[in-house]
């Protein structure tokens, strides 16, 4: 075996090699294996003694080197999932080294969104650390000459108890080595009395990299020769170039040339936006030269958009009969029967994701490959979209993953992967594209604008007999299929679909909206206007009947039952429905303890304040929030306080999933009190923090308290479902605390002053 | 030709004079852990010591920094981690992490000055660093514990 080295390929990126922080090293196979150095030679886990899985391998030195093949965007993915592997392995945590996997179909999916890694890869991280437990048990029983059973793993080494004798895991590594990989029904797991890890936790694998400034992110990604590039999009969607004229951004220092890119073809998919690229030899003299770009645009069809006649015509298309998505009992006969009706029109703009690290690509095409360097959500999917855009062969495109400096589903469209791509086909050398802070908010994928429209009818004692419910929002297949208006089952199934409340007549219906802007994922998606318009609702009808909202809540939820969406198109974010039903015990559940923790009615809370309520179940995770909040008089809105209680099945790294939580209400606070992106004939009027702020340490929740709920169920989502019961919960506390009723996101459009 | 000092190394520059400190340190240093996040001074990602006083390096041009001091995160402490980071790493408070450098450079700015700051204090000073994954009451936890308080 040749030495472990940490070679510097041409193009290595620098900071990597000082600081480990997320080394992208090789072992050095055999020199005629590689003709050229720059090849990826795979992993040190490939390369270890014993390696039965792609996702580990264990070095006769003892290191374990695990494998996160998802992006690590500060939801801790790095290190709760190879903390899985490490605990059914019994590995000591100090000799696990963690490297990230490029983008390889080998892996599996390496989509990170949608809150599923853990729940995708947590039995495949047990089965792989306790295929290589059972080997290292028989190859030490082998040595010994002792039956397995008389064997066990310990902390790093196979001991054998009488005679105590113990050998450790990376002297057993050759001789496992020579053993068949066991079969899986062999498998022996840990039962839960002996986890070490799993349920306890353990800070993040990088966080020290982390304070000390040597974490690298794609924004720090650095290979030799290359140059720097700054693109100016068209305007408007689908825009064209007329003309333009470069002279006076060539005669900025530093300024290299300029490359128009064109402009996609419909649908966009994940395509460049198209451009022209000022290249330059720093990101400074890049953002200088463009600045003095000239270019005349045709805008094309997309420069109808207007945000407010759209959302007229959204609110009018929620007034109209739609398409059905959900039918119990009979709605019209429920409304026909009489009785007390309400209605409500509820909107949520659009909204940018405005990741604190914008997009930026490092990509360095020479000899029909290309290499990438680059925060991505989704590696293989960068593959997929480079290689139609150049193309070359999936397998010629190789894409390491870099920190992410934030994402919340930005980073899941590779274009800016693309864009740069094809720069440095164009340039022969390196390219980096770094988009300003402007270009993210201007040409994000932005999460849809939605428009709600709300019916019930309701028997003397509040409670809804027909429930009428209808959303309209921007699709994001409008994406992948220009003409597509009409929503996904996925979207209407998150939070509409299956809302859980037990009543007897309901339908649930969606209306067409045409996108005019790239619509995309963004942190726990359609959940968040379906959150707000019914958890708001619900309130409303609180009020109505005189009810406690918590007590008319959980009469809402009803008797415990597992709610039956069979003949509905109901996707359950991806997972099977048997294994994560829709339970309302535990929405109950939930409910219950954040109205305790919150001491929910029993508190004093002085003049202006109140409390508001919210539950919401997304990405099979069960969600309550309590808001507190104070309006002055003179209409400023604070949030004191919030108390979120969460039922996510089996919580693998408590304390970074309570972060999660914390994280999510703030993201909630920032979209409820003042997100909002709009257009004016096609073009977005937003572009830095000024005009499109989110929230700071003085509008964030002075108090951002998180229980977790114990749950035997299997592990769901954590890093989504947060976000949803925020801002229906807050606004249900202005409405307690005020009597005004905010129906339109964000709340800074509401005069709050009394 | 502009003469400065950073993290303790006499430098020489004789660029673009309008070039900002950030693209100076970024891009011909390779001190990378200072961020860029909106290049107008309104997220903190930047953020500095200049003669141990917190400044937004993304507006602050070279021409403007002739015989200063300057400090980034790489070099907050000479020996091990600062107290700051230290505390940072007690309340687990990055999630991605990209905004901390710059946060921790302004607690310490504001530490240096203010060594027992109130909720307001902190909120005041911290006001213009953004954190789009929401780490603040971490962040004044920490800044609490590294002033010696109990939280």
């Amino acid at each position: 075996m040749s030495d472990i080295l940490n070679i510097s390929r041409r193009g290595f990126l620098k900071g990597m090699v000082t600081t480990g922080a997320l080394v992208l090293s090789v072992r050095i196979l055999p020199s005629g294996l590689l003709a050229d150095p720059a090849a990826y030679a795979g992993t040190h886990a490939d390369h270890s003694t014993l390696h039965p899985s792609v996702y580990f391998g264990i070095d006769t030195d003892g290191t374990v080197y695990i494998v996160a093949h998802r992006s690590e965007m500060g939801t801790g993915i790095r290190t709760s999932l190879p903390l899985v592997l490490a605990d059914e392995l019994d590995a000591d945590w100090n000799r696990v080294k963690i490297e990230q996997a490029i983008g390889d179909a080998r892996y599996g999916s390496q989509e990170t969104d949608g809150s599923q890694s853990i729940r995708e890869f947590y039995d495949a991280m047990r089965e792989a650390g306790a295929t290589a437990r059972l080997m290292l048990i028989r190859a030490a029983a082998q040595q010994w000459n002792v039956p397995e059973s008389a064997c066990r793993a310990e902390l790093h080494n196979i001991v054998h108890a009488s005679p105590i004798r113990k050998l450790g895991y990376g002297e057993l590594t050759l001789a496992a080595a020579k053993l068949p990989v066991p079969d899986k029904k062999e498998l022996q797991f840990k039962p839960p009395s002996a986890w070490r890890y799993v349920g306890k936790g353990m800070v993040s694998y990088d966080l020290s990299h982390l304070v000390t400034g040597q974490a690298i992110y794609g924004m720090d990604a650095h290979v030799d020769n290359m140059v720097y590039a700054s693109v100016e999009h068209p305007p408007v969607l689908g825009g064209k170039i007329k003309s333009y004229d470069d002279k006076a951004p060539l005669q900025v220092p530093g300024v290299r040339q300029t490359i128009p890119i064109d402009t996609f073809k419909p649908p966009h998919e994940y395509q460049a936006l198209g451009g022209v690229a000022v290249i330059a030899d720093n990101t400074w003299a890049a953002f200088q030269g463009r600045k003095k770009l000239n270019v005349a645009w045709d805008n094309g069809s997309h420069a109808v958009f207007n945000s407010d006649e759209f959302k007229k015509e959204m609110q009018a298309t929620a007034r109209k009969p739609g398409k059905a998505v959900r039918n119990e009992g009979d709605v019209d006969a429920g409304f026909a029967k009489g009785g007390k009706v309400l209605e409500a029109d509820y909107y949520v703009p659009l909204l940018a994701h405005a990741s604190m690290e914008p997009p930026v690509a490092v990509a360095d095409f020479r000899d029909g490959k290309l290499t990438a360097w680059a925060p991505t959500q989704d590696p293989q999917a960068t593959q997929d979209a480079v290689s139609k855009a150049l193309g070359i062969a999936k397998e010629n495109v190789i894409c390491h993953v870099t920190l992410l400096g934030g994402a919340f589903g930005r980073k899941s469209m590779p274009d800016y992967i693309v864009e740069a791509s094809l720069l440095s086909r164009k340039v022969g050398r390196p390219v980096k594209v770094v988009w300003t802070r402007e270009d993210d908010i201007k040409f994000d994928y932005f999460h849809a604008v939605a428009a709600m429209y709300m019916k019930a009818a309701v028997d003397e004692k509040g409670i809804p007999t027909a429930w009428l419910q209808r959303s309209v929002f921007t699709p994001i297949p409008s994406t992948f299929d220009a003409s597509a208006t009409y929503g996904g089952d996925d979207e209407m199934g998150m939070g509409f679909t299956d809302i859980p409340f037990d009543i007897p007549n309901l339908r649930v219906e969606n209306g067409p909206a045409p996108a005019h802007v790239r619509i995309g994922w963004l942190r726990s998606v359609a959940n968040v206007y379906h959150g707000f318009a019914v958890q708001s609702f619900m309130d409303e009808l609180a009020h109505n009947a005189g009810r406690d909202p918590l007590e008319y809540l959980l009469a809402l939820l009803g008797r415990r039952r597992i709610l039956d969406l069979k003949a509905t198109k109901y996707s359950n974010y991806g997972a099977d429905y048997q294994k994560f039903p829709i339970d309302t015990a535990r929405l109950r559940k939930v409910v219950e303890v954040v109205a305790e923790k919150s001491g929910w009615g029993k508190r004093q809370l002085g003049k202006g304040r109140a409390q508001g309520i919210a539950v919401h179940r997304s990405f099979c995770t069960y969600v309550a929030s309590v808001v507190e909040v104070e309006v002055t008089p003179q209409g400023e809105v604070h949030i004191p306080r919030v108390d979120t209680a969460l039922d996510a099945g089996l919580v693998v790294n408590p304390e970074i999933t309570r972060a999660q939580f914390q994280g999510a209400n703030v993201f909630g606070a920032s979209l409820a009190l003042m997100g909002e992106i709009t257009a004016k004939n096609g073009a977005i009027e937003q572009s830095n923090f000024n005009d499109y702020p989110v929230a700071r340490i003085s509008e964030a929740p002075g108090e951002n308290n998180i229980y977790i709920v114990e749950s035997n169920a299997p592990p769901a989502g954590v890093g989504e479902p947060g976000v949803p019961p925020f801002a229906p919960a807050l606004c249900n506390a202005i409405f307690a605390a005020t009597g005004k009723r905010i129906r339109e996101l964000p709340i800074s459009k509401t005069n709050l002053k009394t | 030709m502009i003469r400065l000092k950073v993290n303790g190394v006499d430098r020489s520059y004789n660029g673009d004079p309008q070039m900002p400190l950030l693209w100076y340190l970024r891009d011909v240093l390779g001190l990378t852990g200072t961020k860029y996040g909106c290049g107008m001074a309104l997220c903190g990602s930047c953020t500095v010591h200049r003669d141990g006083k917190a400044i937004r390096s993304c507006v602050t041009p070279m021409s403007a920094l002739a015989g200063s001091n300057i400090t980034t995160i790489e070099h907050l402490s000479s020996s091990g981690l600062h107290p700051v980071q230290k505390a940072w790493m007690d309340h687990n408070v990055p999630q991605c992490g990209y905004c901390q450098s710059g946060q921790i450079m302004q607690a310490v700015a504001l530490l240096n000055g203010t060594p027992h700051p109130t909720d307001q204090q902190i909120d005041e000073a911290m006001a213009g660093n953004i954190c789009r994954c929401g780490t603040y009451n971490r962040i004044r936890a920490a800044i609490k514990a590294a002033a010696g308080e109990r939280v």
